[in-house]
């Protein structure tokens, strides 16, 4: 097999976008489970999240009046594809697959802000005033937690350790080597910094999923969905699949970054399963036991306290805690 | 949603859009739509239009007879069943003069406070909907369904009894039932302390809902605001116990206020409410007593009486006028939404969308049973009448009465007409 048709494959089919979109159903279908325990319902079957993309897909675009059209149009692919491409290079070290690193942590932190920001452009171009504050509300939040977001991350490549008497620190801002440094001395989170910035990390991961109490750009009752207001059929479907594949994304790199990655064995096998639905379950009874904030609480919460955490580990973990 | 539309506004407003929130949308359970007039997030004007669903029921109850009339009454409101129907009796008996017997007078105080209890439920359930709190919905509403079954175990169905009449009671209570009645509300009593705790502690909440759109004591009378909405801003208004009907005066309850006057005192007070009610229900079916149902009432002679009510959502007002024939000459019904709607412009006005949202579902609004109009189109299917005409028409019907009756029309007309 060639080069090409190597990456080709690893982009579209494994561990890229069919394997993750079908993880990333998997556990829209997990959420929609958990959230039916939570409040005494039965839930949907295991099939549900396919067959409302299948039906999605099958259904009329319709272009609104005030829109324009290219913009309006092109967005879903935009934030389908950045989130195709962010899984593949979050799942591809996880895996161990690549025969040389790919991983890089800035291109991730980039590839995941992709649907945000196609969103925030598409609702723009739908010409509908309430996706308009929606898309606003979005930008907003995609600035309130960006910055703790990866301040977080980057404890992990600045973590300074001790071992056999000398400093070491991962270094590095490839998800390889960030990989490899918790193999050599065990995982971020075990330390104080690292589990400062995990927690951060998490209520970061929250909102870049758009869950209650951020989900503030959809906000159903109050601007009726919001940035995706206008669209219907295969655009939303896109979006709801680019949604999937970030559930199915950002909970790896939590894993990947702070909790030790995966290891080829069984049991290797087994607690990342586990850690990856630890992280999605949290999400989830954050999801359910919350009101929606305001923006600018979301904001203040964001640049306030959140941001404090995560800086807070940044700097410990410089000076070795 | 295809309902949103930006409308250009009149010059020096450039920066202004308009939020349509209805006729449809998830925030409602009916359809009325209000237009919020916004400058990025901040609202700085709210218009409500409410002439999509009326049923014109007032026309049709003067089209029946004294005893058709409150089982038609019992559909004004998909909720308040009984109070549509007791208060139209209260208002009869108070045209007879007579009140009603002593085990009639508990059978309406049980299924109203059995009311008043899901529907304080149901509340609660979609305020926490309509801020994103779904479990709380599921939660609210899966503890009013006993409440429903309780409710169709006593009268037979959950909603409408057909159990009010006109000088006392249709039918009795299916009193087999009050030991199942009793346990549901034991458990309840439990839950809807857990919950109460539950609102009461949760920071997030708090910080979501506390100074939310706050109506002061002087706002509340100014807009005569009624029922959980004026008590959560410290004024102490319940018919209840201001004009003792039913078997209220005999039991032991307290009206419940709250200070604050913001949303999240809204949902106290309801909360609290809700034990208040438990406890009425529990010494009414102790001291349910015996006897007669009804006082047979078989003739309606000419006059006229008013009747009040502690709806779960206010007093609610209805005004019967006889001739002296089998069916009311007029009757008047006026929901306790009807007020409690028009303080939307006191408490909403410079809130973001977020807030005004939540204040909207605040007072509970009920629209159906407010709804006084629909648009009119004259016969020749000429212009249409807007709300606006009917309302200036109205106004000038007012005074016109005020000069003939020699009195003083205290009608305050907004600058620039109607509206």
């Amino acid at each position: 097999m060639g080069a090409i048709a190597e990456w080709v494959f690893h982009l579209l089919v494994f561990p890229g976008v069919l394997f993750s979109v079908t993880l990333g159903l998997v556990l829209v279908w997990l959420e929609r489970k958990v959230t039916a325990l939570v409040q005494w319902r039965k839930g949907p079957p295991l099939a549900q999240p396919f067959w409302d993309v299948v039906k999605l897909f099958g259904k009329e675009t319709i272009l609104p009046a005030d829109s324009v059209p290219r913009a309006f149009l092109a967005m879903p692919l935009v934030a389908f594809a950045g989130a195709g491409v962010a899984a593949s290079l979050v799942w591809l070290p996880l895996l161990g697959l690549a025969e040389r690193p790919v991983g890089d942590l800035i291109v991730v932190l980039y590839l995941l802000a992709m649907p945000s920001l196609a969103l925030i452009l598409g609702a723009s171009a739908s010409g509908n005033p309430l996706a308009a504050i929606g898309a606003s509300r979005d930008v907003k939040l995609l600035l309130g937690y960006e910055l703790p977001f990866v301040a977080a991350l980057l404890v992990a490549a600045f973590q300074v350790r001790d071992v056999d008497g000398a400093q070491v620190s991962a270094g590095t801002l490839s998800l390889e080597g960030i990989l490899a440094f918790q193999q050599q001395v065990g995982s971020v989170l075990a330390r104080p910094s690292g589990l400062l910035a995990f927690l951060a990390a998490i209520i970061c991961v929250q909102a870049k999923l758009g869950r209650v109490p951020f989900d503030v750009a959809e906000a159903e009752t109050e601007i009726g969905e919001g940035a995706l207001l206008e669209y219907g059929g295969v655009g939303l479907g896109l979006f709801k699949l680019a949604h999937a594949l970030q559930l199915a994304t950002l909970p790896a790199l939590l894993v990947l970054v702070f909790w030790g990655g995966l290891t080829a064995t069984v049991w290797g096998v087994l607690a990342f399963a586990g850690k990856v639905l630890a992280i999605v379950v949290v999400v989830v009874l954050v999801e359910n036991t919350n009101p929606r904030v305001r923006i600018d609480q979301a904001l203040r919460f964001f640049w306030g306290p959140v941001a404090l955490v995560a800086l807070v580990a940044l700097l410990a973990a410089r000076l070795g805690y | 949603m295809s309902t949103s539309t930006t409308e250009p506004r009149a010059a020096g407003a450039d920066d202004r859009s308009v939020v349509q929130i209805g006729p449809f949308h998830p925030l409602l359970e009916e359809p009325v739509g209000f237009e919020l007039t916004v400058e990025g997030e901040r609202v700085v004007a709210v218009d409500a239009r409410m002439d999509y669903i009326h049923k014109g029921i007032e026309r049709l109850a003067q089209q029946r007879t004294y005893d058709m009339i409150p089982i038609l009454l019992e559909r004004i409101c998909g909720i308040c069943s009984v109070t549509h129907s007791v208060c139209f009796c209260n208002a009869v008996e108070d045209l007879l003069g007579v009140e009603p017997p002593p085990r009639a007078r508990y059978i309406r105080t049980i299924i109203g406070e059995l009311e008043r209890v899901h529907s304080h439920l149901l509340w609660v359930g979609l305020a926490g909907h309509f801020i994103g709190y779904n479990t709380v919905f599921m939660w609210a509403w899966k503890y009013r369904e006993p409440v429903c079954d309780v409710f169709e175990m006593l009268t037979g169905h959950r909603q409408n009894s057909a159990i009010p009449l006109v000088g006392g009671v249709r039918r009795d209570l299916r009193v087999e039932y009050l030991p199942e009645a009793r346990r549901v509300l034991d458990e309840l009593d439990g839950q809807v302390r857990m919950l109460t705790e539950a609102v009461l502690d949760d920071p997030v909440l708090a910080a979501r809902l506390r100074g939310v759109g706050v109506l002061t004591p002087q706002q509340v009378v100014d807009y005569g605001v009624v029922g959980p909405t004026a008590r959560a801003s410290g004024v102490a208004t319940d018919v209840r116990r201001d004009d003792p009907y039913a078997a209220y005066g005999e039991l032991d309850w307290q009206v419940i206020t709250a200070p604050e006057g913001d949303v999240f005192a809204k949902a106290v007070v309801r909360l609290l409410e809700l034990a208040e009610s438990i406890k009425i229900l529990r010494q009414a079916f102790d001291r349910l007593p015996g006897g007669d149902l009804s006082l047979g009432i078989r003739h309606v002679p000419a006059g006229e009486g008013i009747g009040r009510y502690e709806a779960p959502r206010g007093e609610d007002v209805h005004y019967v006028r006889s001739n002296g024939t089998n069916m009311p000459e007029r009757l008047k019904v006026r929901a306790p939404s009807f007020t409690n709607i028009a303080s939307f412009q006191a408490s909403c006005i410079g809130a973001s969308i977020a807030d005004v949202t939540i204040t909207l579902a605040a007072c509970d609004p009920c629209y159906s049973c407010t709804e006084r109009t629909i648009v009119v189109r004259d016969a020749a299917g000429g212009e249409a009448r807007a709300v606006g005409d009917l309302i200036a028409r109205s106004q000038r019907e007012t005074r016109r009465i005020a000069a003939e009756l020699g009195r003083p029309a205290d009608l305050v007309l907004p600058a620039g007409g109607a509206r």
